[in-house]
């Protein structure tokens, strides 16, 4: 029973892990709330449902096609509708953010209609396999083994490469970055689209997992991985993975335990009494007021 | 080498600089001295193309700089140590010195670099794994100085090097810096510690409230009495 809800919990918990990196990264580098992060997300489950459903591609292709295109929106996105609002208040860019993310999911309910669309049968086989007392399906090794293949590949490209590391610079210090001979807007595009191809293959994967893509899907769970965010310390990678796991797990269980009417509610109950004791959030650092 | 011409910053309705006209002549060190909000980091900060001019120009090597995106005002051979260094804080200090060589593309050259910087200061070595934040202020100042030679520049621009640091190290970081110039490096460079910058430059421009009120031979401001009294502490 543990375990069986443990595995549960970390097959949703790393879907909102994905979703939440976006934030936490976009937060990081231009300290701002990227409210359209979970459209972004509904638009890659839609991709990669197109690209399974239409054209009849297999389920690693579907999420890097959707990887791909979310990418290019991230891109897009960010030079429309903040670049030029970057020496505004936060407060601009943030209803900027809105407006895209009021665009992008009326634009899908527009193309798509209003009901939930499921994956074929096809396209991806669910089998369960017993490990003993838990029954584990094929589908959530899936979601786990893509999320962390992920999760790693990022943390390889953060930490290790060249591009990574100036994007860590950049978050650090924008002005300092840039006599470095740093392109920051460069660096800018291309930490929405990491953020965007992480949301479109979470994207993908819920789609999966509750065999249903919508226009509105994005906005539960996009507040849901914002609150993960914001839990593991906004601005914070490792942090943003932390809570999106344990907010997951904690859902889970909170469902078992028999509290499912709530189950939305948990994530933000968790939420508020994790900042009340800390604020910066679980691996938040202390917020170091830029002279 | 470099130009300033008639050169206007403002700040909203502040205007910051006041017609600046001054210039750097190959292998000089010049030092920028005057009180604090003369606006002698914005002098710099404008050539790094960090903050926009109203008007004016500057030039390098002949060629206007001014408008430029600071980081290909870097690319043309310009790098600057900003005032209170300015490290990335939580990366380590090899990270550090990989950043100041953002703009080279031959690994093997950064790596040779890197190895200079560390025979120039074995402490910045032992401590390559750390995080930046974790260096004393001395270190600090040398990394924050290593990390602008990692682009071979070839004017240097220094924002307050001795800003909070003991004596003993303030005359560290001046024989340092007479080094770098001997090596190749033009240098500009400016202090509040008067003394020391008008003691190892060969010029310096002397600010008031945005506006260049003296200049002359290092040696020769050391002696005019009106700098003296405001800025040498007599």
């Amino acid at each position: 029973m543990f375990l069986q809800q443990l595995i549960n919990g970390l097959a949703l918990g790393s879907t909102y892990a994905l979703i939440a990196l976006g934030y936490t990264m976009v937060y990081g580098i231009i300290t701002l709330i990227n409210f359209a992060h979970g459209e972004i997300f509904m638009v890659g489950a839609f991709v990669g449902l197109l690209m399974v459903s239409t054209f009849k591609l297999n389920i690693f292709l579907a999420i890097l096609i959707a990887m791909i295109s979310c990418m290019l929106l991230g891109i897009v996105i960010e030079r429309v509708a903040y670049r030029p609002l970057r020496k505004s208040s936060r407060l601009s860019a943030l209803i900027s953010a809105i407006g895209v993310s009021i665009f992008l999911s009326s634009l899908a309910q527009m193309i798509f209609g209003a009901d939930a669309k499921g994956f074929p049968e096809s396209a991806f086989p669910v089998h369960q396999i017993r490990v003993g007392t838990a029954d584990i399906s094929t589908l959530q090794l899936l979601i786990i083994g893509v999320s962390a293949a992920l999760m790693i590949a990022l943390e390889f490209i953060v930490k290790r490469t060249k591009i990574g590391k100036a994007m860590r610079a950049t978050a650090e210090d924008y002005n300092t970055a840039a006599l470095m001979g740093i392109n920051v807007n460069m660096i800018i595009s291309f930490t929405f689209a990491l953020g965007s191809a992480l949301a479109a293959a979470g994207g993908v994967l819920v789609g999966l997992l509750f065999n249903a893509v919508s226009f509105n899907m994005g906005l539960m769970a996009g507040l849901k991985a914002f609150a993960a965010a914001v839990l593991g310390g906004i601005g914070s990678i490792p942090g943003a993975m932390l809570g999106g796991l344990l907010l997951g797990i904690t859902e889970v269980f909170g469902v078992a335990a028999g509290y499912s009417s709530y189950r939305d509610a948990i994530a933000f109950t968790i939420l508020v009494f994790v900042l009340m004791v800390k604020p910066t959030g679980l691996l938040g650092k202390k917020i170091q007021k830029k002279v | 080498m470099l130009v300033l011409e008639n050169l206007y910053v403002n700040y909203h309705v502040i205007k910051a600089l006041k017609d600046i006209s001054c210039r750097v002549e190959q292998g000089e060190i010049v030092a920028l001295i005057g009180a604090n909000g003369a606006g002698k980091s914005t002098i710099l900060n404008a050539i790094s193309g960090i903050v926009p001019t109203a008007s004016g120009r500057i030039s390098f090597l002949g060629e206007e700089i001014s408008g430029a995106p600071p980081h290909l005002i870097v690319r043309k051979g310009i790098s600057q140590v900003p005032e209170g260094r300015r490290l990335f804080a939580n990366m380590s200090v090899l990270e550090n010195l990989e950043m100041g060589g953002y703009i080279r593309s031959d690994a093997k050259g950064v790596k040779e670099e890197i190895a200079e910087v560390f025979n120039r200061f074995p402490r910045l070595r032992e401590r390559s794994g750390q995080l930046a934040k974790t260096l004393s202020g001395g270190e600090q100042q040398m990394l924050a100085m290593g990390r602008a030679l990692m682009s071979r520049p070839k004017l240097l621009l220094l924002d307050e090097p001795s800003m909070g640091l003991a004596p003993m190290l303030v005359e560290q970081i001046f024989s340092l810096i007479q080094e770098i110039n001997a090596g190749g490096a033009t240098v500009l460079l400016v202090e509040q510690n008067a003394n020391m910058a008008l003691s190892i430059a060969h010029r310096a421009y002397v600010l008031e409230t945005g506006e260049v009120v003296l200049s002359g031979g290092a040696g020769e401001l050391a002696k005019n009495p009106d700098v003296r009294r405001a800025y040498l502490g007599e």
